[in-house]
């Protein structure tokens, strides 16, 4: 975390943003699905940024919205900016790879049929292929014949580091990493850590998608915290310490809670399904400090204390 | 590798009895009389006594296994009998027959393969387009057209009304066999191939075009994708690699459509060829060249399935690595 760093002006910005999908039913009776509402989140140059939250409330769909990978039946609202300047469909086509580059969630993102060496090497759209993703093999300490392995045939370790040398060998400043240590062994989440820092060092911004509220303290500047399709709050890593009382939302209070090594509480009730969303506040079902108000009015986005929230009751 | 292909040696062994063994039977319970198919016009001259004589002489008075193992022990030795409406070795007449239907079968395969992938291709990359409609359409039509229809419409329009084809055989009629030039062998060919090559199509295009649709939602397209690669990229990298293994798999395994497809499409053309050879066999109780024929499809379908397979183990790292690790 470097003071600098948050000075600058935000590489991406998304305000606003909402993703639903349109899905039909039984018989021909549509459905729309409320993946994202309304997120707001921002990242600089050599920040990582941690995007928490429990298994499918839409984390990915995020990562593919910025990318503009989405399928082809999701509508996209709000507004996204890179680099100061609009996000539309056509500039994320062009920015693909070369400006924004996504580490997958496992080895099955790789072309089984392939040799991983030549897809690190199609990361690098100009430039010496062989000679850089040779560099980078050395560097994440896979030995000389990995290139010629298949998919297949990489262990879990192995996998990882190669998954990462995708993202390393691309010039992109801006590196999504989607939930990237998915039920691994300690010592290689440890190590994916750390290569994400040294991404974020060499200062690229790099949004970390997790579920491992403990994996995003101990790597990011910055945790949003996500929940139902949102982002509840977002505040530096430092304010997750003590009894959570410099947090902003009750959600990221209750989540640090409910960590083992605090008080190990959990929170009572479930997230609300994106098929069937109630008006005003997202959490407010499940929130003690919920009132009238909370139930009908959609909390606006605020800033407190160096961090954002949308809470009413937030101060 | 080498147990593999013992298994396989094996497995044709098995197969080859078991269809003669089955063949046998059914024929010798079929209503033909090979004695009378033999006597045929002369029927009226020949008495009871010659009759008999005849059945002794080709054994038919013997009980079944005895004659099946005799003409079991015959074709190991190479002697596959002597057709009776040809009245030539079935080898010869199979050599001959065979030379002409798999220059017929090859044409249309490569035609069906080919035709079909690229139309499978186009149909998946502009998936639900009208591209992808009327591909779609012209599959499915051309897969519920029986193929002997489809040939008869083909010689109605190219032969009768357009005139650029000739309208049957496998060369010109009333010309000497040594005269009968390459050219005029093709342009007896290209019909027939065309008909067996146009419905086989359908099948080869919708099994691409389900394919690479299956590749294009896969995980590793979508990652490519957020590498920047741009569809043309897409298919030459992912979807082609992927799918060409399956491609030619099916391709290699469609040799029984293809003989049963083209018996159909011989006959129509009256093209000289193993399918119209089995049915003059079948329908003229020509016993010896029947079993030949049915040997030699049983030989012909086990090769496109064994190379089906080879090709899978040789080509797909997958397979070829797991193989040396063992």
């Amino acid at each position: 975390m470097s003071a600098t760093a948050n000075t600058d002006k935000p590489l991406l910005e998304v305000s606003g943003l909402s993703v639903s999908f349109i899905q039909y039913a039984a018989g021909l009776r549509q459905r729309t699905f409320q993946a994202i509402s309304n997120l707001n989140a921002d990242i600089r140059p050599g920040e990582i940024l941690a995007v928490v939250g429990a298994s499918g409330s839409g984390k990915s769909i995020l990562a593919h919205a910025i990318l503009g990978i989405l399928p082809g039946n999701a509508l996209v609202s709000g507004s996204m900016s890179y680099a100061g300047q609009e996000l539309t469909p056509k500039r994320q086509a062009a920015l693909r790879g070369r400006e924004i580059a996504l580490i997958p969630q496992s080895v099955n993102f790789l072309d089984p049929l392939m040799r991983v060496g030549t897809q690190v090497r199609f990361s690098s759209p100009n430039g010496n292929g062989t000679a850089m993703q040779r560099e980078i093999f050395t560097r994440y300490q896979l030995a000389a014949g990995t290139e010629r392995l298949y998919p297949f045939q990489l262990s879990g370790g192995m996998a990882r580091r190669v998954l990462v040398a995708t993202a390393a060998a691309s010039p992109a400043r801006l590196i999504i990493a989607d939930e990237p240590t998915p039920g691994l062994h300690p010592a290689i989440v440890k190590e994916t850590l750390a290569h994400l820092r040294e991404l974020s060092a060499a200062g690229r911004a790099v949004m970390f998608i997790t579920h491992d509220i403990n994996a995003a303290l101990e790597t990011a500047d910055r945790i949003a915290v996500f929940y139902a399709g949102t982002t509840v709050e977002t505040a530096p890593a430092g304010d997750f310490c003590g009894e959570g009382e410099r947090l902003r939302h009750p959600y990221s209070k209750a989540l640090w809670q409910a960590l083992p090594q605090n008080d190990f509480r959990p929170v009572p009730g479930s997230q609300p399904s994106p098929a069937d969303l109630l008006p005003g506040c997202l959490f407010a079902p499940r929130c003690r400090l919920s009132t009238l108000e909370c139930a009908s009015a959609e909390p606006a986005l605020r800033s407190i204390r160096g961090g954002t929230v949308r809470c009413h009751h937030a101060a | 590798m080498a147990l593999f292909l013992c298994g396989r040696v094996l497995r044709l062994l098995t197969l080859l009895v078991a269809v003669s063994l089955l063949s046998f039977l059914l024929l010798s319970l079929s209503p033909i009389d090979p004695v009378r198919a033999y006597v045929g016009a002369d029927m009226l001259r020949v008495g009871p006594e010659q009759w008999a004589n005849i059945a002794a002489y080709w054994g038919l008075d013997r009980p079944l296994h005895e004659r099946f193992f005799r003409w079991g022990a015959a074709i190991l030795r190479g002697d596959w009998g002597v057709s009776m409406i040809f009245r030539r070795p079935v080898l010869e007449i199979i050599g001959e027959r065979a030379v002409a239907s798999l220059a017929l079968m090859l044409t249309a395969w490569i035609f069906s393969g080919i035709f079909g992938f690229a139309l499978g291709v186009g149909a998946a990359m502009k998936q639900g387009t009208w591209i992808d409609r009327v591909i779609k359409w012209y599959c499915l039509t051309l897969a519920s057209t029986p193929s002997f229809w489809f040939g008869l419409l083909m010689l109605l329009t190219f032969a009768v009304w357009l005139g650029w084809f000739p309208v049957g055989l496998g060369v010109p009629a009333g010309v000497l066999a040594h005269e009968v030039t390459l050219s005029d062998r093709l342009h007896h060919l290209l019909l027939p191939a065309l008909t067996l090559g146009i419905t086989g199509v359908a099948g080869v295009a919708l099994h691409t075009r389900q394919k690479l649709i299956e590749v294009l939602q896969s995980d590793y397209v979508l990652f490519a994708k957020a590498r920047g690669e741009s569809d043309l990229q897409l298919l030459r990298r992912h979807g082609l690699r992927n799918i060409a293994l399956p491609a030619i798999t099916l391709q290699f395994a469609s040799f029984s459509e293809l003989f049963g497809g083209s018996v159909l499409a011989e006959q129509v053309f009256s093209y000289p060829g193993l399918g119209q050879t089995a049915v003059q066999a079948g329908l003229r109780g020509d016993v010896p060249l029947l079993l030949g024929v049915v040997i030699f499809s049983a030989l012909f379908v086990f090769a496109g399935n064994l190379t089906a397979e080879l090709l899978y183990r040789l080509i797909d790292p997958r397979l070829k690595l797991k193989e040396r690790y063992l």
